[in-house]
């Protein structure tokens, strides 16, 4: 089985801090890593392949360190990885995200399944993944908590939903979006890390791919970005003080003047 | 590229180092640089009071004429006959924006057998419903509805099309929205006309809710948002409103590539997180996965639902469906206890939008308690149960 699995470089949030004066991110390059919900896209392309024998590719777009990342993916058993990377990419919204890394896709040729983390935790936006497939024009699941069966041309998998998850099948090649509960990704061990270490990370240009230029990056992003602010949070908090016990009466007392209706 | 220094008018004040939100400039002898990570936003140019950026945004050329577009449209999710309550939020707020641009405001609704709910769509102030009913539209399935509501969309040419943020709508969205060749903003908390334009401004919380961003979709049409469900208001219905019922052609195929086989509802054993009015949620504070329990206790008594911060989910001490955070549901309940939670900005943004927060925790500078309306510094083993008591007292449970 060929599987494709796309990632994303993200600022590891946890060093996230707002400049409060300017509003914009303080974002240290070196900073940055894997998209955690890639992480468990990847691991599920290498059980696949385990299970089924074939390939795994793990394609990015992105800055040319975005490679040092592909690396990592081949140090926990992928088997190749491809950076699209070009000024003419830069400035893309999803929609053009979806655009490039369709063409670096088409470019790639035989595919079974491609699997994306469930969205990215920069943007948070979860729209690359549908977008891709309907770029590709195949179709796409979304949110896969477990894939129940998978053969030639046939995948059927659960799907979390707000309200429990549904058992969908689908043919392939199609696009997955998989969430944390689907596996645990696993450390690199020291062949792959070996590995890792002579991989060649082949970096494909617009050109290369044949993207159309007007479909990619600033050009093919319909939406744009006029402002950004740090939201105000809520500063009047209530310290409630006491025994515990009067630190429970007295929260319970104010609850209760709120009037929400408890259903019997 | 479409941004360079002009170097002769660089005066090395490093202005637009500062005012670049991803960190894509840097100092190299007194001189700017742009580096590879640069996203073409401009921020640096309009920043740099010398002149020294030359930027230009080599957009797109966009549709053309973009004032065939009109109306405003919510996608009307609906499962088993039910409206979802998002989408009377999305009337709430589409209502708004179509007095604003004098715009009448539709419904899409697909289902099987649906008819009655468009008189209740009309009552939450839609003056249109595109009704489409199948047998083969009783659930939801991206692939017809995707090709339903694009099919619509390319017929009738909204200006603005709203969804919810749900995992259907999070899905259908970008699916369309690629297919007409439009944009999309997922997940906004705030829409609104702008006034010259008439453009809708789209604002949205980005890296876990440090950061909020207002987006644009100046050349395309329509202009597509997912919105954060239960942070809209809905009007109060009014059953006297009037609207017309406009039954569409569904589009069908018999290839279907996907099929939804089974559907499995898990919120028979805890109320649903998205719905509840009160979440009581429990964090690693709890020290031990027994004494959920107690959270679970509250939670009974109130009627509400049991939440969970990615640490204990990460612990194994609850399931990953009621993980409350960046990485797990977004809520907004009326009341939210945050039981021995930290308050990590990831699990901030998934809780921060609710009415009214409770923090009980024992680190009075725990990142919780900025954002809680009631703090309780303290042990939560020992507060929980006495909160629980007091209001099986006052409720008479």
């Amino acid at each position: 089985m060929n599987i494709i699995v796309c990632i994303k470089q993200v600022p590891a949030t946890n060093d996230v801090k707002i400049n409060k004066d300017t509003n914009t991110l303080v974002r240290d390059e070196a900073q940055s890593v894997i998209n955690p919900f890639d992480t468990y896209a990847v691991e599920e392309g290498v059980r696949l392949k385990e299970a089924t024998g074939g390939k795994v590719t793990v394609i990015s777009m992105g800055i040319p360190k975005v490679a040092d990342i592909l690396k990592e993916c081949i140090a926990v058993g992928a088997d190749e990885g491809i950076l699209l990377s070009d000024r003419a990419f830069a400035g893309a919204d999803t929609l053009a995200t979806s655009a490039a890394l369709a063409a670096g896709i088409n470019k790639i040729g035989q595919y079974d399944i491609i699997i994306c983390g469930k969205q990215a935790i920069d943007g948070d936006t979860g729209q690359v993944g549908p977008g891709l497939a309907e770029r590709l024009g195949i179709p796409h699941i979304t949110c896969i908590r477990k894939i129940e069966e998978i053969k030639e041309g046939y995948i059927r998998a659960q799907r979390m939903t707000d309200f429990g998850y549904e058992v969908i099948e689908c043919s392939l090649p199609a696009v997955i979006t998989v969430v944390k509960e689907i596996n645990e990704p696993r450390l690199p061990s020291i062949k792959g890390m070996m590995k890792a270490k002579k991989a060649v990370i082949p970096v494909w240009t617009a050109d290369d791919i044949g993207a159309d230029k007007d479909k990619i990056g600033l050009r093919g992003s319909p939406t744009k970005v006029i402002k950004t602010f740090t939201p105000e949070i809520n500063i009047n908090t209530e310290i409630i003080d006491g025994t515990p016990e009067e630190q429970a009466h007295k929260l319970v007392e104010k609850l209760l003047q709120l009037q929400i209706k408890v259903p019997v | 590229m479409a941004i360079r220094i002009i170097e002769e008018n660089c005066t090395g004040c490093a202005v637009c180092v500062r005012a670049c939100p991803f960190s894509a400039i840097k100092m190299e002898n007194d001189k700017a640089v742009i580096l590879d990570n640069c996203t073409l936003c401009g921020s640096c140019a309009d920043a740099c009071k010398f002149d020294a950026i030359d930027f230009q945004a080599e957009r797109g050329t966009g549709m053309g004429d973009l004032s065939s577009y009109r109306d405003v449209w919510v996608f009307a999710e609906q499962k088993d006959g039910v409206i979802d309550s998002a989408a009377f939020e999305l009337l709430g707020v589409g209502r708004h924006l179509a007095d604003q641009l004098g715009q009448d405001l539709a419904a899409i609704l697909i289902g099987n057998k649906v008819r009655p709910l468009a008189q209740q769509l009309i009552a939450y102030g839609a003056d249109k419903v595109y009704w489409l009913d199948h047998a083969d539209l009783e659930r939801f399935n991206d692939e017809l509805y995707a090709d339903n509501l694009s099919h619509l969309i390319e017929r009738y040419r909204p200006n603005i099309v709203l969804l919810a943020a749900t995992v259907y709508g999070r899905s259908l969205g970008p699916r369309v929205a690629a297919r007409i060749g439009t944009g999309l903003t997922a997940d906004c908390t705030g829409l609104e006309i702008e006034a010259d334009t008439r453009n809708l401004m789209q604002t949205r919380p980005a890296f876990g809710g440090n950061l909020m961003a207002t987006i644009i979709c100046p050349d395309h049409r329509p202009q597509m948002a997912t919105v954060r469900p239960r942070v809209m208001k809905p009007l109060e219905p009014d059953s006297e409103r009037s609207g017309r019922i406009l039954r569409q052609q569904a589009q069908l195929k018999q290839d279907l590539k996907t099929r939804v086989l089974q559907v499995v509802e898990e919120a028979g054993e805890i109320v649903n997180l998205l719905e509840a009015d009160i979440i009581v949620s429990g964090g690693r504070g709890l020290g031990d996965p027994k004494n959920f329990a107690l959270i679970e206790e509250l939670a009974q008594t109130l009627g509400g639902a049991v939440g969970a911060s990615r640490a204990a989910v990460d612990a194994g001490w609850i399931p990953y469906s009621h993980q409350v955070g960046q990485t797990g549901k977004t809520v907004g309940p009326k009341v939210y206890f945050a039981c021995g939670i930290s308050g990590a900005v990831q699990h901030l943004a998934g809780m921060s939008s609710s009415d009214i927060i409770v923090a009980i925790n024992k680190d009075p500078d725990a990142p919780i308690f900025k954002v809680a309306t009631y703090g309780i510094v303290g042990d939560v083993l020992e507060i929980l149960p006495l909160i629980t008591k007091e209001f099986k007292k006052a409720l008479g449970k």
